[in-house]
Parts: C-alpha cells; structure tokens; sequence
C-alpha cells in the first residue's frame, strides 16, 4: 500500500496504517513523509514499512515486529522502548536511539546522536541490538543493562565515540572498531580484546548490516575492535550506608 | 504582574543567507509549521533582520501596549528621550486561532546627542528598554534593535506568522520559536524571540541556573522581569558580547562551558584561558536544557548545552545556513541539502553575514 | 567550700556483665572511674564522652543524665540554677567548649531545596558528569582579551578545592598534633584545605603546605615571613562566632616543647591572643595589614579576613573586601571553639545563614561580590547545609565540630580541661596517643566525601551539573515557618510560592 503524507498530520497517517494492518495489509511505503511522529509506534504484526523522507521523533516506539526501513535521515527517539522487530536506517540517526528497547534490531548507516542505547536491557531470549556505521556522541551505552551495541566509525572521523561511553553499564556488551582512549570511558567499564565467540557474533549483525547497506564486510572486519563490558552488575552497591 | 515564571517547552528553526540575500517570511513558517506538535498554541514567534534598509540607521521599537493609556505614556516617555522619526501601527490581519491582541505599534527613534555625553549610545537604549519593561504599566518593549524587528504573540507559530503577514518582510536572517508554557497566561510579551537591542533568542528548553543567572545579571544593571528563563541568555550576550567585548567564541565557553575535565587537558593558552571564564563568569553558565537561536544583525548562533539535553539540527546548502530542533523543519522549506549533521553539546554553530548588507 | 552542684550524669556499671578487664578506667580521662576492687565510677566527673562505654568489650557501661528533678520553672531552669551554684562557689566566669547549644531558631532547618520534575529534566549524578570544583580567590568584574582574541587580564591568585568543604581553624594548643596531622592529611587527599588556626604550623605538617591555610591572629603566634610563604592562603583573623570580640588564652601547662616551638614562646607560658589585632583600630589599618601580608608572599597569596557574624556584618564585610581582601570568611554564632566564657558563647552573634545572606546581598547591590569569595561556617552540621549555604551565595563552607564528630569527638564541651579522652582537645602525650592521624584521615575522608556524592544527588535533582550554577541560586530555596522579615533577609519566598 502506497500513501503520500504529504501535509498529512501523524494521527491521520498512523490511523490508515493501522486500519490497513487490521485488515491485513503487509507492506506500506510512504513517500513525502515530513517530520510525522511514531509511525510503526506500538504495532505487532510482520509488516513492512518503506519511509521515503524525514520520519518524526519516536519511531518504532514500542514497536512489537515491523521491519521498518527509512530511506533518509531519523530524527530522536527511535525504537524507544522497542521489544521487537527491525529498523534500518538509510542515514544518520539523532539522540537516545534505543531507549529502554528490549528486543529486535536498529541498523543505522550513518552516525548516531547522544546516549544511544540509554538503558537498553535484555530479558530472557530477548537480546535487543543496535548497530551504526559511522560515529555516536557522548553516554553511548548509558545506563546500558544487556543487548549488543556496535559502532563501526566508517565515515573516517577522527572521534568515532564521545566522552563517557558505558557510563553506569551494568549488562550487555558493546563492540567498537578500532581503539578507545581510557579517557572516554564511563567509570564502570571494563576494556577488552575480541576472543572467536565474539568474532562470530558481530560477524552475524555485520553481515546483515553490510547487506542492508552496501559495505564490504571484510573491509569492517579489517581492523580489530574492542569488546566494553561492565565491571559489575551492581556498580554503586558501596554507594550507600543504612 | 511579572512577578511568576513560566517554564515551557518548545520547538525553534532559523535560516540565514550569508550572502544577505533576503529572503521572504512565508519560508520560515513553512518550517516552524512543520513543528507544531512542540508548541501548545500558547505562544509563537519571529525575529527578523535587514527589514527596515531605509531606516537602518533608526532603533525600530516593536512596541506592544495593553491600552491606549499605556500608548500615550510610553510615547510622553519617548518624547523626552529620543527623537521620534516615524510611529506607526504594525500591520496584521484577522488570523483564525489569534485572539486578543495587544496594540501593536512600531517607532523609528534616534538618540539625541545631547544624551550621550557619559554613556554609550547602546547602554543608553538599553536602559530605557528596561525601564519601559519594569516601569510603564501596559507597556513592552518587542524589540528595540536597528534594522531588525520580532513579531510574537499567543497563538500557534504560523498562525502569528500569518497575523504579522510576514510574506510582506524580506530579511537575511529569521529565526522562529513555537511556544509550550505549562499555563495560560496569555501574554503576549511571553512569546519568544527575547530580545535587546539587536540581539534575539528563540528557546527550547529550561534553564535550571535562572536563579544565579539573573542575580548575576542583576549586578550590571539588567531588571528581570519577563516572567521567562530566556532573558537572561539576551543580556547575557549582551553583557559578555557588547559590554565586556568578548569574541563570540569566547562568550560561548562561558555560557556552555567545557568540563573541568576536558579544560584541565587543553593545550596551555587554551586551558588559562578556559580555566579563567569559569573562573571569572562562573555564574554566566547556562545550566540545564537548552538549545537556542541567537539572532544579531551579523549572523546567527545556534547552541545547546554541554550534555545535550535538547535537539538541534543544523544544515547548509549553497550560501544558507539552517538550524533547527527536527531536521524535518529543515527539510521541508530545503529538501536538498548538501551538509546536515547535529552539533555536539555545548558546541556553538557560528554562521556570519559574509557580505556587506544593506 | 563544699559543693553543691549535682552531677550531670550518672555512670551505671552492670556488675554482672563486668569482667573487671578495667579498660574504662584506663580510659577515663576525667578519673571518673576506679577501681577498688570493683569498677567504682564517680558520677560527679562524668562529661559524658563515651570514652568508657564505647571501649567496654561487654557492654556494661551505661551513661545517663542525672535524673535529678528540679521544681518546675520555666524561667529558673536547671541549667541556670547549675550555674548560678558554679558562681556562687567560685565567683568565676563560666568557661566553655564547642558551640552555643541554645535553642535559638535553626535557620538551616526551615529552607526547603527545590527538585526538577517534568519542565526541567533532574541529571543522573552517578552516570553523568557533576562538579563541584570551586576556585578561592578575587575575581576580576571581566576579562579582556586582545585583538587577536589572547587573553589579557591576570587574575589574582586562586586556589582549587575538589570539593566546597574546608576544614576550620583550630589551633595546634586548642587541639593536638595527631589531630592537625589527620586534617591536613585528609585535606591534600580531599582536594580540600585544613587550616592552622592561630597556633602556628608544626612542622609535621609544613610537607601539607600546597593544602593549608595559615593563620594570623592577634597573638601572631609563629607568624614568621616562612610560615606565611608556606601555605595555600593567609588568613587574618578578627573574630571567631564562638567568641567575637574576645581573646585566647591557651594556658602555660599546655604549652610544652612541640608547641612552644610551633609557637615560638618559651614553654611554660601562657599563650595569650589580644582581644583586638594592636595594628587594626579600623578598617584602613586592616588594608595595612593585608597588602603588608601581599607583600610579604609577593602577591602570591589569596589574603583571608575571618569575622564573626555580628549584627553589622553586611557593611563590616563590604569594607573588608574593598580593603582588599580576597576571601571573607564568616563564623556565625553556632560556631565552635576550644575555649569561650558561656556568656558570649551562647548570647553574642548573628545566624550564619542571615549573616551570610545579609554580606552576598550587600555585595550584590555594591557590584563587588566578585571581587572576593566568601567563605561560612558556625555549625555546618551535615552536606544539606553546605547546599543550602552554596544557594544562599557561599563560596564553600567550613567544617570544625564536624570533622572533629568524625575523628571521635562527643561534643562533651569540655575542651577546655585539656582531658579530651578521644586525643584531640588535649596535649597529654598518653592521651594524643590514642588518635591515630591515618584513621582519623580516613574517617575524615569517608565523610567528607560521602557528602560530596551528597551534594552532587543535590544538583542532579535541580537539573544542574556545576556547583556554580546553585552557587547564590536562592531561587532554588524555600522557606518554611518563617516570618517576612526573615524570609526577606534570606532573600527567598516561601515555600507554596512558584517561580
């Protein structure tokens, strides 16, 4: 199903897309789409959805099972609180990406804005991953409580990540291409190199990444990367007295 | 009256020509429009430059008045201390979703000499700015720059865009802020741009450092009383910028100062010179969320605070410079660009009108 | 004459749980314990310090006030009574230690700090950047820069604290060795600043120099071109909020070899601190006596003027900074000392939390506040204070009683005695022994760190991430229980009142 959003305000367009869904429509592509919020938000069916021109903030906001694929830049809040399905994004993304997300999968060609994967958490199966081609701002993995994050740096900026990455982590992992100053780094991370179980599990996400968007992959895989894990799973447990 | 402030949450765009192509007002509409969901309908607003070229030697006053009497005392007041060139009204048009207008009224005014002899020109202009504000009841000053001019009221942004027929105005620089206070006090000196002399900031955001900020400004003679946050970013860089003649990138380590952190591992003569604006302007720091368009008659300024608690997207293409809180508000007056990338904290975007304008 | 006075309290010595190891006794340095064949207290010395029970390996040890009761009176109360026996007996003036423990109004305690909630968003303070770095010094009303944009003015001497807490002065004679080692110890460790008090500097602790305030008072004890070189700032001393106005007299018996050495005056004699500073009768000559201090440290230096809170301190303060100091430091009327007739202690003197409201208002209005940090303390009982201070304009705050709570102290006020059972009010050698500096240190690190994760849970839930930006923020302050005039003279509106 085609739709042209043009001047189409976010509650018009989402009503269609959902009405459609309920009446079985799987595949939409929206073309003119200028700034409308939530779109996929809070959906739970195997839909596709094509987005031709700038979407709104929170994106795939509880999304359940879409795949969305934007065709241009993202704005903030994408997958907030995501628990499943795929969103690929064709551009760069703006701030706290991921947020709370639980499940499913963001691919993101170019960079991505502050706090990205801000309280990320998995639960049981549920392993969400986030995975950008260029560089990220400061708290990159904030808070962060499971999933996988990868960041790639492709774009040959000199900082592929800003300042207090992993700060206050506490589960999950992040992989980032090439080397980490220290000083970067949150207080409760912990800096090590890439053994072969990882190896395979970013290979898994990178083949699928360089698929959507036209990398090498032996190109990404090149140059060594650098595992972030937590140093604890209670970092502030001498924090207080009672 | 304007004792209470209103927090408020908000979107804002601005655009720029650095070849001082002027540009008219119904593109900046198109854009804020883009973002209506940010604003409440509550308070919307413009600042635009280089509209008044054959007066550009005059302050323009954008003069807002509650009544007629506070018309009449403002213009006795005027009397005494400029010469007054030109007053006329603004022009409007009925607007759906405006209501209630103050009297809307603009004066082109020149300082006599004679006034002149132990102040500055500025500093004079200032200070009768500020007396208005605090002291002519029903009165306010919307703007008092030359060649510039703000238009702002109660209502959704291209609404009031659209009262102010702003198709009409031609500037190389507008900047455009809708509004989301958190009550209705439907008061249109409210609306955003905040303005002095030349100088205007659209918002989004709350500064949490008000207190400290305002009691600093205090003691270099600027009254406070707008019932907003966003005064204090005017007079600041009214103080730092104009007063203290501070280079605008100079300004900025103090209002969105870098960590200690990173300053104690500058280079020498960047790290004493860092070291010493927080030293000195410590309580010029703008904490809290903020980003802003800062409009002069020389360029525009886009900032956020140091961990980036607000959005701001900038873009440029050909000689335009583009700054914006979603890059749809970009894209839909600028839909190719060749440059779109989002600032980092507390990292200010600089743009300069190249040529000579007129 | 036979005394009449009751005792204070009363030691209860639970026989069965005794087993008689006469640990109290070795511990009571008040001789309120025996033993003669049993542990025998003798209530009537009991100051309370806990020094026994705290010691007692089985617990047996129970303290309590006299239960003595006395006729009702409202006006006659017992402690009044007590000392109007204590004079009767002695025809003396009542001496003290510690702070006025009066019931006057809490000021503290009736402002109320502001939260973030949905306008503004609170900041994590653990995950997210927070700092509490504050410069000490003069600041200039701006800076210049050249045309090529190169920074042009010089600014005055600064010195960094890592965190607004400074320790307080208190004089090596007032309090021992061991103590002053502990605090200087903690404050290099803290980023922070002990101070000498007016005692001199041991030169145990010279190697701490980069992290001291050295004192000058009137008694000019051990004030020698070296010791003033050797410090981080150089503090004139004028007045202190237990005793504004009154001298010291540290007494011959405590002035053994070390302090006589500190001091420079032969052992043996008396130690006695001017009521006023010979060369200051007015406030030009205490300029005189700043810039001959610049002088002497080659304007290397930040130069202190401490005062206490008294009813002028507004104009008194203002004079002091156009007289050139570059800190005022304010001790209002809470605030400790080692020694201090009742009678000033407890009836001379303003709030801290009015003085200080009352000097950063003042220097507001004169344009000058820059131009000197100001620097409070007077009871400054736990990290709420420092914020609520920092709001109402303070630079840092300074904690005397309590990092000295910390260290072991009771707040028995019996510093006088020279028998502080804990080693920190005495310079009993077998005494001072008993403080062990590298504890004490870290006693006093754990706590003042503890309120610097304190404070920075303060400015998280404001939305600020800088100390500065609640620095003189009384917006971010409330009052509740307070009358007009008082919330006008702190500058802030009660608590209901919005922006």
């Amino acid at each position: 199903m085609k739709i042209d959003a043009k001047d189409m305000h976010y509650r018009q367009l989402n009503r269609i897309i959902r009405d459609a869904v309920a009446s079985g429509e799987k595949e939409f592509e929206l073309d003119n789409v200028q700034g409308q919020r939530y779109i996929g938000d809070g959906l739970n069916e195997s839909i596709k959805i094509t987005i031709n021109g700038t979407p709104g903030n929170d994106l795939g906001a509880f999304m359940n099972g879409p795949r969305i694929i934007v065709n241009a830049n993202g704005q903030d809040g994408i997958a907030n609180t995501m628990n499943a399905g795929e969103i690929i994004i064709h551009g760069s993304a703006g701030d706290i990406i991921g947020y709370g997300m639980r499940g499913g999968r963001v691919y993101i060609k170019g960079d991505a804005g502050y706090r990205v994967g801000i309280h990320m958490k998995e639960y049981k199966k549920q392993v969400p991953v986030i995975v950008a081609g260029g560089t990220a701002g400061d708290f990159f993995g904030e808070y962060m409580a499971g999933g996988i994050m990868i960041l790639l740096g492709m774009n040959g900026k000199d900082q592929i990540v800003g300042d207090y990455v992993g700060t206050g982590m506490h589960g999950g992992v992040i992989y980032i291409r090439g080397k980490i100053d220290p000083y970067h780094l949150g207080k409760e991370v912990n800096c090590l190199e890439l053994n072969e179980e990882d190896m395979k599990l970013i290979g898994s996400y990178l083949k699928e990444f360089c698929e959507y968007f036209g990398f090498d992959l032996n190109e990404v895989m090149s140059r060594s990367f650098t595992k972030l894990v937590p140093l604890s799973h209670r970092p502030y447990g001498n924090m207080y007295v009672y | 009256m304007k004792s209470e402030r209103i927090p408020s949450g908000c979107a804002i765009s601005g655009l720029m020509s650095e070849e001082g192509r002027r540009i008219d007002g119904s593109v900046i509409i198109r854009s804020i429009a883009c973002m209506h969901d940010r604003s409440n309908g509550l308070g919307g607003g413009f600042a635009a430059y280089g509209i008044y070229p054959k007066r550009k030697e005059q302050y323009a006053f954008h003069m807002m008045f509650d009544n007629v009497e506070a018309k009449v005392a403002t213009e006795e007041f005027f009397k005494d201390v400029f010469n007054v060139d030109k007053d006329e009204p603004i022009p409007t048009h009925r607007e759906n979703g405006v209501s209630n207008p103050p009297l809307l009224w603009r004066y082109f005014l020149e300082v006599p000499e004679n006034k002149l002899e132990f102040i500055t020109e500025r500093d004079y202009v200032m200070k009768i700015v500020m007396k208005i504000n605090s002291e002519v009841e029903g009165a306010f000053v919307a703007s008092s720059g030359k060649n510039m001019g703000a238009f702002k009221g109660v209502g959704y942004p291209e609404d009031i865009g659209r009262f102010y027929k702003l198709e009409d105005y031609n500037a190389y620089i507008w900047t455009a802020h809708g509004r989301f206070p958190t009550n209705t006090p439907g008061w249109w000196g409210g609306a955003h741009p905040f303005t002095l002399l030349d100088w205007s900031v659209v918002h989004n955001g709350e500064i949490s450092s008000y207190g400290i900020n305002k009691r600093y400004l205090e003691m270099f003679g600027y009254r406070l009383e707008l019932r907003t946050d966003t005064e204090v970013i005017a007079y600041l860089f009214d103080l730092m910028v104009r007063r203290h003649k501070f280079p605008i990138d100079k300004a900025i380590l103090a209002l969105a100062s870098p960590f200690w952190k990173d300053i104690d591992r500058m280079e020498t003569e960047r790290k004493r010179i860092a070291t010493a604006i927080r030293q000195v302007y410590g309580s010029t720091l703008l904490n809290g969320p903020f980003s802003i368009i800062l409009g002069h008659n020389n360029g525009m300024i886009g900032l956020n605070d140091r961990i980036k608690l607000r959005p701001m997207t900038v873009a440029r293409n050909d000689d335009m410079l583009y700054m914006a809180s979603e890059e749809s508000a970009i894209r839909a007056i600028a839909p190719d660009l060749e440059e779109v990338w989002s600032p980092r904290a507390g990292t200010a975007v600089i743009g300069t009108i190249k040529a000579e304008v007129e | 004459m036979e005394s009449q006075l009751p005792a204070e309290f009363n030691v209860n010595v639970n026989h069965e749980k005794c087993r008689k190891c006469r640990r109290c006794v070795i511990n009571c340095s008040f001789s309120a314990i025996e033993f003669k064949d049993k542990v025998t207290p003798n209530s009537r010395l009991c100051v309370a310090c806990h020094r026994c029970a705290t010691f007692c390996p089985e617990n047996a040890i129970v303290i309590t006030e006299n239960p003595l009761d006395y006729k009702d009176g409202y006006n006659w109360t017992p402690e009044i009574r007590k000392n109007i026996l204590k004079q009767a007996e002695s025809g003396g003036i009542i001496l003290t230690g510690m702070g006025n423990p009066k019931p006057y109004p809490i000021y503290w305690d009736h402002m109320l700090i502001d939260a973030c909630q949905v306008t503004n968003p609170s900041i994590d303070p653990l995950r997210e950047p927070m700092e509490l770095r504050t410069y000490l010094g003069s600041k200039p009303d701006s800076l210049k820069f050249d045309a090529d944009a190169d920074l042009t003015t010089e600014l005055a001497p600064q010195v960094k604290l890592d965190i607004p807490v400074v320790f307080a002065a208190m004089s090596y004679g007032a309090i021992s060795l061991n103590a002053h080692k502990a605090l200087a110890m903690a404050a290099k460790r803290l980023g922070t600043l002990m101070n000498t008090g007016e005692g001199g500097m041991h030169e145990d602790i010279a190697p701490y120099a980069d992290r001291i305030i050295v004192q000058v008072a009137s008694g000019r004890f051990g004030v020698t071109s070296k010791y003033l070189n050797n410090s981080a700032i150089v503090e004139i001393k004028i007045g202190q909020g237990a005793k504004p106005g009154i001298g010291g007299h540290l007494p011959g018996e405590k002035v053994g070899e070390e302090i006589s050495k500190t001091r420079m005056i032969p052992v043996g004699t008396d130690a006695l601190s001017p009521a006023p500073h010979h060369d200051i009768y007015s406030i030009e000559d205490l300029s005189q006596l700043i810039y001959a201090i610049k002088e002497a440290t080659d304007y290397r230096k930040p130069v202190s003027v401490k005062i206490a809170a008294v009813h002028n301190v507004a104009a008194i303060a203002s004079g002091i900074v156009r007289a050139g100091a570059d800190i005022v430091m304010i001790d209002g009327f809470r605030g400790g000392t080692g020694a201090a007739p009742m009678i000033i202690r407890d009836h001379v003197g303003i709030p801290i939390e009015l003085a200080l409201a009352a000097v950063d208002e003042r220097l507001r209005q004169e344009g000058i506040r820059n131009r000197a940090s100001i620097l409070v303390g007077g009871s400054i009982r736990q990290s709420a204070d420092v914020a609520k201070a920092i709001a109402l304009g303070a630079d840092a705050c300074v904690i005397g009683t309590a990092a000295l709570i910390a260290i072991g102290c009771r707040v028995c006020q019996k510093c006088y005695t020279g028998n502080c059972a804990w080693g920190i009010a005495t310079q009993k050698p077998e005494l001072v022994r008993r403080l062990n500096p590298e504890v004490a240190a870290d006693r006093l690190c754990n706590l003042v760190s503890a309120w610097g994760h304190e404070i920075q849970e303060v400015l998280g839930s404001l939305g600020i991430n800088a100390i500065e930006s609640l620095r003189g923020s009384r917006e971010r302050l409330r009052g509740v229980g307070l009358n007009q005039e008082a919330l006008d003279i702190l500058g802030i509106k009660h608590a209901g009142i919005g922006q």
